[in-house]
């Protein structure tokens, strides 16, 4: 009986005593599809700040996938430290449905939580040979347009959004033509995929469609990774400012013990080494130092903003893509 | 009492009490937590969530492709499932494996290797698209995603019976003057029609589920090419947890009641069967 208390005791030491001594940190990182590439450099460079700050060492685990679905899996308990997700109204979920984070969680890092921002752009083929110059192009018939389920994709809210913008700077404001000018852009689209890079990998590696509606820094990737031969960028007149927000998981940070360092992370994001990484991978930079470093990288564009057009995702989401709204009635008239 | 006593196994009360705490844990509760989710919802709420027109045209699709899938399957499952145990020839054992394949496979897998074959730039897609033939990102397309997953069902459900069935009985039934469409339609057929039966609905049912491989060669364009499954990933997406759970209802209902017919159908023939004999 005792040397079975002893052995129970010596194996209770041995579990105990690593996470008594070292500070062997890991940090869970639920992110959305493309910024895959952009997590994997900053991971490194963040640890290494970490440890020559603090001496610890931290370790961060990033997880990919549909921006919706990431949040609903931190919804459902996924032990997630931060979430860095595709818009704004992902991470208010998280609060509406969870609790997990204040309401006011959008005011606590600076640039209402987007420590880099994005927009949306056209990708042709080389040489483009059906003429895409801007928005007017591509709904015109018989062009051929790629893009995600707005319904399922963050990215395609954001395509959504800016042709539906740009229809109504060229209307004067008229919401009716704005709804004719889209439904024309939906009624060229022969492919919905659920995905921003189902989309890609349709446009790119299936050959269909003229043009795709992408991130800028999904196009530029594509273009990157497939050569600049076989594919051109084209900036429309006007477009959407993204701004993909990230966020302390509250709820997760304080069951962990993870606060300080969960912070310092998407802190280091605003940092002069966070914003090159952020570049580097054809984020827009928020700093103005690094933004001039790349101006050449990132062409002009007039980009509105949603809180200004539609008032702010909340409205955005309920009058155009939940049931019933503006994106169904372009299918079931 | 008197039933406890004809049955000559023992522990009947022990394996029918742990069968339906098995049941109940792996089938009965999961499921009707999809009915608590959309008991949330109010009788309208419920009918709007349920049968709008997009909901509407996507059980059409679902269960329309799913029907053909599993028809097809049916005849020609049954003439691999012929072929394999009526025949010898080299590589048969390999055929044999193939058909299994379709259950191993990872359906995204099964998904993308079809969307690439199919799609206008790809080896079939690309032979039909002159004749103006598009099979990808159609409705077509999803006919062949669930052809493809279900035929491994009704080969291995007739295969069996098939063999058991001896060749002599094909013999005495040509001696006895039956020509070749009689020994089919009177001998074999009605042996193996149960089997056949089963199969077609293990197809059909699998078919109404698959997400996985068709949604990658479907198009998912709303009204056309969007199956049931999708509308249901669709409204998670917006946080309807209980419009979602509302879909799946009604689809479990669906499925249900079709099975349940085919069941029926199954036991007035084999009814029926047993009569004749």
């Amino acid at each position: 009986m005792k040397k079975s208390l002893f052995h129970i005791s010596l194996l209770a030491a041995l579990v105990i005593a690593p996470t008594a001594q070292a500070a062997d940190i890991t940090l869970l990182n639920v992110s959305y599809d493309p910024t895959r590439e952009l997590y994997q450099d900053y991971n490194t460079a963040f640890a290494k700040y970490w440890k020559a700050k603090t001496g610890d060492t931290v370790s961060i685990k990033a997880s990919h996938g549909g921006s919706g679905k990431q949040a609903r899996a931190i919804i459902d308990g996924l032990d997630a430290d931060v979430a860095t997700l595709a818009l704004a109204y992902d991470v208010d979920q998280l609060y509406e449905k969870g609790r997990l984070i204040p309401k006011d969680w959008q005011k606590r890092l600076g640039h209402n939580s987007a420590p880099y921002t994005s927009t949306i752009v056209f990708l042709v083929r080389k040489g483009n040979p059906k003429k895409i110059k801007d928005w007017d192009d591509v709904v015109k018939p018989g062009v051929s347009v790629i893009t995600p389920n707005p319904k399922t994709s963050g990215g395609a809210r954001w395509n959504y959004l800016a042709a539906w913008a740009y229809a109504l700077k060229k209307n004067n404001n008229d919401e009716t033509k704005a709804k004719e000018f889209v439904g024309k852009l939906f009624k060229n689209v022969p492919v919905l995929d659920t995905g921003a890079r189902g989309a890609t990998t349709t446009f790119v590696e299936r050959g269909i469609g003229d043009v795709l509606l992408a991130w800028e820094n999904e196009a530029f990737l594509a273009q990157k990774e497939l050569g600049p031969d076989k594919f051109e960028i084209i900036v429309p007149s006007l477009s959407i400012l993204a701004e993909p927000t990230v966020t302390v998981v509250d709820k997760v940070v304080d069951k962990r013990k993870t606060r300080a360092v969960a912070t310092a992370y998407l802190e280091y994001l605003y940092s002069e080494e966070g914003q090159e990484i952020a570049a580097q991978n054809y984020y827009r930079p928020i700093l103005d130092s690094v933004a001039k470093k790349y101006e050449k990288s990132f062409p002009k564009v007039s980009l509105v903003k949603i809180d200004e057009v539609f008032g702010g995702w909340q409205k955005a989401q309920k009058t155009h893509f939940a049931d019933g709204g503006t994106f169904d009635e372009i299918y079931q008239k | 009492m008197s039933k406890k006593h004809n049955n000559v196994l023992p522990g009947f009360n022990l394996s029918l009490g742990f069968t339906i705490f098995y049941l109940s844990l792996i089938v009965l509760i999961p499921l009707s937590a999809a009915f608590i989710k959309t008991s949330t919802l109010s009788l309208h709420e419920f009918w709007v969530a349920v049968a709008s027109p997009r909901v509407v045209a996507s059980y059409k699709l679902t269960f329309g492709a799913s029907l053909i899938g599993a028809s097809i399957n049916a005849l020609f499952g049954l003439l691999t499932a012929w072929v394999l145990t009526r025949y010898t020839f080299p590589g048969k054992r390999i055929i044999d494996a193939l058909v299994d394949l379709p259950f191993a496979l990872p359906t995204a897998v099964a998904g993308i290797a079809l969307t690439a074959i199919y799609a206008p730039n790809g080896w079939i897609g690309s032979l039909l698209a002159p004749h103006g033939i598009k099979v990808a990102f159609t409705p077509i397309g999803i006919v062949i995603a669930l052809t493809f997953i279900g035929l491994p069902f009704v080969v291995r459900t007739v295969q069996p019976i098939l063999e058991d069935l001896e060749a002599e009985t094909e013999e005495a039934a040509a001696s006895l003057g039956a020509n070749r469409w009689q020994t089919f339609t009177k001998i074999i057929f009605p042996a193996i029609a149960p089997a056949l039966l089963t199969g077609f609905s293990l197809a059909f049912a699998r078919a109404i589920g698959e997400y996985g491989s068709v949604i990658f060669i479907a198009g998912n364009m709303p009204m056309v090419s969007e199956i049931t499954p999708l509308i249901i990933i669709t409204k998670l997406e917006q946080y309807d947890y209980a419009g979602a759970t509302a879909v799946a209802v009604v689809m479990l209902v669906i499925s249900f009641i079709l099975l349940l017919g085919i069941n029926g159908l199954q036991w007035w023939n084999s009814r029926r069967n047993s009569r004749a004999i």
